[in-house]
């Protein structure tokens, strides 16, 4: 069968591939608001600022285990968040604080998860890569490459099943795009014309391999193209260019016509972890994206442009580092889980 | 104040590091997320960024200082507007993660990694006895087949949110015919056939599951759900646990298990093992037609992951199940399927049909077998094993599966554990033979455990 000729398309006229760089060569996305900017602003730094404090904790011991960051990618959750509605669910791989910040679970919750203890989202039981909030329908959190994505399309065949109009979102990395129960789920999702989001967030790195050393295919919008599924490569540096991929993508969800790949361009400035010493690329590539293409600074530059005062935005800085301090103060203060939650939550 | 950078923890288990060099010097500016140091561990050499701005005040640990301890304070870091004259000033570190709790608190606590601590003792799992079957309910003869497909669909007429998916589970009417109807009763959203893509589907399954929904998801057998185990381990099984409590996943998996004939080792295996070890999943493998249809029933309602072991040989087999409106049998609970003082016999699905055979021939022989299906696998019913064991001092297990950490293995532990002061002979084990099924039918016989074997294993037991 012939593939549609609309089944991939850019989000612009893009000349250069991922060698020269993620999100460059796209057109520029509708302009945001001013109340817009301000919102993507002030989320994009809770993430980063909670990103940085997690980090510092991590140093400090107060952290253990795996711990990985999300700086450098945060206008992909918080321009996709701005696109959904309330009821429609998110799902995700280990790289989830970020995540779970943009749906608006509470930053103590988060940071006490991280720490083990009793008033995190588990009850300190899950971890950096394991929680959840029915109440703001965040499904997780999961620590297996590629598992999400079969299971975020069972969040989308309850949707269909049950014949409302949300939509779920499944976020997962250029690494878990090689996995084979993703396409097993594509399949599947197209037949049934599931509403589901693919978020593919190409990073660049599976852990310590590049997108060219790892996959034949390095444009992940066509990864969908043997199942008639529409793709589309997005500047994931640019809140704007990710919540109008967003909305399109959701447009096409809610109206039952199946499942939309979003590739999103975009660069983790960490290491994979924190105990990856990132030796498979250079400081220079690093220090290059984070000068040119910063998702923060994008904004922060095109507030101050529109006279945004210094003032304000130091405002909002304020406010985020006092949420930030005040988590970590929390998460290091509450008490470890009592040992009677060993046995708990087992079955029900 | 100023702040102190300590030396950071750079993998799960590092204690000390060298600090290798130093990026920026005293009184450069440092921005939030610049790299101002380099750091030696055991296994890399890691950047050190900056989680504060301001200016490097002062350069506590010179760079080629070896085996710096974690927490060490390397450096100072001064805020706007101060100057090194507040350096003597600068804040403390802040306190350790296990030393955060208040005293008071700690005390009523005892922390659980301190070295006395003990985990406390698991809860007792406690099962409710069978429903009574009142005197004078009519009984229909059914096979196994018929009774699952019956407990589904009443299970479905209860509840909206229960669905069935699975290869050939539709249009074809089930690949063992054990959906049988269900298409056309309940049509096609919600019996639903899948591509072959077992990891896929378990996970769609599974997801669905979360979001509140109650799937039965068919294996077409468990041979195959090795390709989806991850799927309902990982997920099914350990969500409702590192979720706090928060989501669970009420889901069944369900297909034929064991040897079925002349399919070879790819299609004849027994997973009972494999997944009566893992916390959070509920395992049941019935062998009576009542039972496999009131088990299933209980195991839809269940809001855990519950694998549901069936048995090809078995479907065809008929039974009396009784004739109620809604014939449900609790999760967990063995049955004394036959009485008697000399010896016990435990076992579960197919494996009953060599117990029971082996009983009746140990009876010519005067001896007599007390004779327990478990049903149940995990929570398995340890307080019937104990009581009958204390009763005839001799076990016998008897399991199709292998030896090697099988079942039978687990119930001789527990055997032993809680009433090896009444065993009058070491517990025997009667199990399928330790090599992959073989395909010849001289050989797949050997390969199965006989009611022979059942039967000298009770002899020997028994000292006779």
């Amino acid at each position: 069968m012939a593939v549609p000729k609309k089944a991939v398309e850019k989000s612009a006229a893009k000349e250069s591939g991922q060698e020269n760089g993620q999100g460059k060569g796209f057109a520029s996305p509708p302009e945001f608001t001013r109340a817009q900017e301000l919102a993507a602003l002030r989320d994009m730094l809770l993430i980063r600022r909670f990103e940085e404090k997690a980090g510092q904790l991590y140093g400090m011991g107060a952290i253990g285990g795996f711990c990985h960051l999300y700086i450098g990618q945060e206008a992909v959750v918080v321009g996709m968040q701005m696109a959904l509605k309330k009821g429609d669910q998110v799902i995700t791989g280990y790289r989830d604080h970020g995540h779970m910040l943009a749906c608006g679970m509470e930053a103590n919750g988060v940071m006490a998860e991280l720490t083990g203890r009793r008033g995190g989202y588990s009850k300190g039981k899950g971890g950096s890569m394991h929680m959840f909030s029915m109440e703001k329908n965040f499904f997780g959190g999961h620590g297996i490459v590629g598992a999400q994505v079969s299971l975020g399309t069972g969040l989308a065949f309850a949707n269909r099943y049950r014949g409302n109009d949300f939509v779920s979102l499944a976020y997962f990395g250029d690494g878990a795009s090689n996995q084979g129960q993703v396409y097993e789920s594509f399949n599947m999702a197209e037949l049934w014309k599931l509403p589901v989001i693919y978020v593919i967030e190409n990073n660049r790195y599976a852990m310590g391999t590049s997108v060219t050393r790892s996959s034949a295919q390095t444009d992940f919008s066509r990864r969908g193209i043997s199942f008639n599924i529409p793709g589309k490569q997005v500047d994931g540096m640019d809140v704007r260019a990710v919540k109008a991929a967003g909305d399109e993508a959701v447009a096409h969800c809610r109206a039952g016509n199946g499942p939309y790949i979003l590739e999103m361009q975009t660069y983790r400035y960490r290491g994979h972890s924190m105990s990856d010493p990132a030796k498979y690329r250079t400081r220079e590539e690093v220090e290059k994206i984070r000068h040119d293409q910063d998702p923060i600074e994008q904004v922060r530059n095109r507030l101050l442009a529109a006279k945004v005062s210094e003032q304000e935005l130091k405002a909002i800085d304020a406010e985020v580092r006092e949420i930030v301090n005040a988590s970590a103060d929390f998460a290091q203060h509450d008490p470890e889980p009592d040992a009677s939650e060993l046995w708990t939550d087992v079955y029900r | 104040m100023p702040i102190q950078v300590l030396m950071p923890a750079l993998s799960p288990t590092m204690e000390k590091g060298n600090l290798a060099k130093w990026l920026k010097k005293e009184g450069e500016t440092i921005k939030s997320g610049d790299v101002i140091a380099e750091i030696e561990t055991d296994k890399a050499t890691m950047e050190v960024e900056a989680t504060d701005e301001g200016t490097l005040g002062k350069i506590l640990i010179p760079e080629g200082t070896a085996d710096v301890a974690v927490n060490t304070p390397i450096a100072t870091i001064l805020a706007d507007g101060e100057s090194a004259a507040d350096l003597g000033k600068a804040a403390a570190p802040p306190p350790k993660a296990a030393e955060a709790a208040p005293a008071a608190e700690a005390k009523a606590e005892p922390k659980a990694e301190a070295p006395q601590a003990k985990a406390p003792a698991a809860p007792a799992a406690v099962a409710e006895p069978d429903p009574e079957v009142p005197a004078g309910t009519e009984m229909i003869t059914q096979t196994i087949r018929e009774a699952l497909r019956d407990a589904m669909a009443e299970e479905m007429r209860r509840d909206g949110d229960v669905f069935i998916m699975g290869e050939e589970v539709a249009e074809y009417q089930g690949a063992y015919k054990v959906t049988q109807g269900l298409l056309q009763e309940f049509g096609a959203r919600r019996v639903i056939d899948t591509p072959i893509t077992e990891h896929g589907f378990a996970g769609v399954g599974v997801g669905a599951a979360m979001s509140g929904l109650k799937p039965i998801v068919e294996f077409m057998t468990f041979n195959f759900a090795m390709q989806a185990i991850d799927q309902i381990i990982n997920s099914a099984a350990k969500t409702l646990y590192m979720s706090g409590g928060q989501m669970g996943c009420s889901i069944v998996f369900r297909g034929p298990n064991g040897a079925a004939s002349r399919v070879a080792a790819q299609h004849s295996q027994d997973y009972s093992a494999w997944y009566s070890q893992i916390p959070g999943l509920k395992v049941i493998a019935p062998f009576s037609a009542a039972d496999y249809k009131g088990l299933l029933k209980a195991a839809i309602r269940d809001p855990n992951p519950v694998i549901f072991l069936e048995n090809e040989m078995l479907y065809g087999h008929t039974g009396e199940v009784p004739k109620l409106d809604d014939y449900v049998i609790p999760i967990g609970k063995a049955r004394i399927v036959r009485t008697g003082g000399h010896v016990t016999l435990i076992s579960w699905s197919n494996g009953m049909s060599y117990a029971l055979k082996a009983a009746d021939e140990l009876a010519k022989e005067g001896i007599e077998a007390e004779v327990i299906d478990l049903r149940t696998l995990r929570p398995m019913d340890t307080d019937t094993i104990i009581a009958s064991v204390k009763k005839t001092g001799r076990a016998v297990t008897v399991e199709e599966g292998w030896q090697q950490s099988g079942v039978g293995a687990e119930i001789a532990a527990r055997i032993m554990e809680h009433a090896f002061d009444y065993l009058d002979a070491p517990v025997a084990r009667v199990s399928g033979k330790d090599v992959p099924m073989p395909y010849a039918a001289n050989l797949e016989k050997l390969a199965l455990p006989s009611v022979a074997e059942v039967v000298a294993a009770a002899k020997a037991v028994s000292y006779r």
